[in-house]
């Protein structure tokens, strides 16, 4: 393949990568609307982000989303438990952030229920998205 | 009769091949040439289960405990791990297939070997060969070493383990280094 080609193809990729993360987000907020949500807030997300909910196995302590993600969205975070970096969260230095529904979902699954010990309502996960895509 | 130089040749081999078995370590084999367990080699169990710790080879524990372990991903030692059914599956059937019973590889094989009929072991530190293994480490070392914390972590101190070998010439811990015989 010429490298002409190979250059064009990447550029393209790139280009591609860059707007999906807009029309994924788009695509699942209006799933979340037709699921029962009403207008998605990025303050109201923030909050939810930010919140800390009693950790139902050691008492004093509290689980929330910056116990791994930490406070800065555009750093890495750490696995509390296993240590793993976790790359960061802000689509503004880490194009791979909501670019993929599946993988959205299924972590949207996982950390609310061990955070608040529950699946997060259509309308919390809009908002919360909303305010990832501001970072 | 052998010419001088083919008898030094003869007896430089010979001379090499008792110095690598006596060289070698307490299993009295020769040189390995393979892994200790079967490397990941599957993209999938590799994504899903690496993205939160160590990808551990399946040849690490039997069959039984990855059943087990992969029925209740929704309590994974505390934590939410929960998969869609066909990732599940699909997950299951490669670990099942490379599981420690399922494996050529030696130290699989003594690790299924080691695990008592009717026990079920979730954690691959819990499987008697691996305890007796590490059974000399002091907790300086391991649980109050800040970059090891946990047995857990296996990559932490043996640097060859995404490789599936964990050849004590190979171990590192960190703001240790290496462990002497």
């Amino acid at each position: 393949m010429p490298m002409v080609n190979k250059v064009m193809i990447i550029l393209a990729t790139l280009l591609f990568t860059g707007l999906a993360n807009a029309t994924v987000v788009d695509d699942l907020l209006k799933e979340y609307q037709s699921a029962g949500a009403a207008e998605f807030d990025a303050e109201r997300g923030d909050k939810l982000w930010h919140k800390e909910y009693p950790d139902p196995d050691a008492a004093g302590k509290t689980r929330g989303c910056t116990l791994c993600h930490t406070t800065d969205l555009r750093a890495s975070g750490k696995h509390v438990r296993t240590g793993k970096v976790i790359e960061p969260m802000a689509p503004s230095v880490n194009k791979e952030r909501l670019t993929d529904p599946k993988f959205i979902e299924k972590w949207f699954t996982r950390n609310c229920k061990w955070v608040i010990g529950r699946e997060c309502t259509p309308q919390e996960k809009g908002d919360v998205l909303k305010f990832l895509m501001t970072q | 009769m052998f010419n001088s130089k083919g008898s030094i040749l003869i007896l430089t081999s010979l001379l090499v091949i008792s110095l690598q078995a006596m060289g070698d370590d307490d299993e009295h084999e020769g040189k390995r040439n393979r892994a200790d367990v079967a490397p990941v080699n599957n993209a999938a169990y590799a994504e899903e289960c690496g993205a939160c710790h160590f990808a551990y080879p399946p040849g690490l524990l039997p069959t039984r405990s990855w059943e087990k372990l992969m029925s209740r991903l929704d309590d994974h030692f505390g934590e939410n791990a929960e998969l869609s059914a066909d990732i599940v599956k699909t997950l299951t059937v490669y670990m099942i297939t490379n599981s420690a019973d399922h494996s050529t590889f030696r130290r699989s094989k003594q690790i299924a070997d080691s695990v008592k009929k009717g026990s079920t072991p979730l954690r691959i530190t819990e499987t008697p060969f691996v305890k007796r293994e590490h059974r000399e480490l002091s907790e300086r070392l391991v649980q109050d070493n800040p970059q090891v914390k946990s047995l857990s972590r296996c990559d932490a101190c043996h640097t060859n383990a995404a490789k599936g070998s964990f050849d004590e010439d190979e171990i590192n811990i960190p703001g240790h280094g290496r462990i002497e015989d």
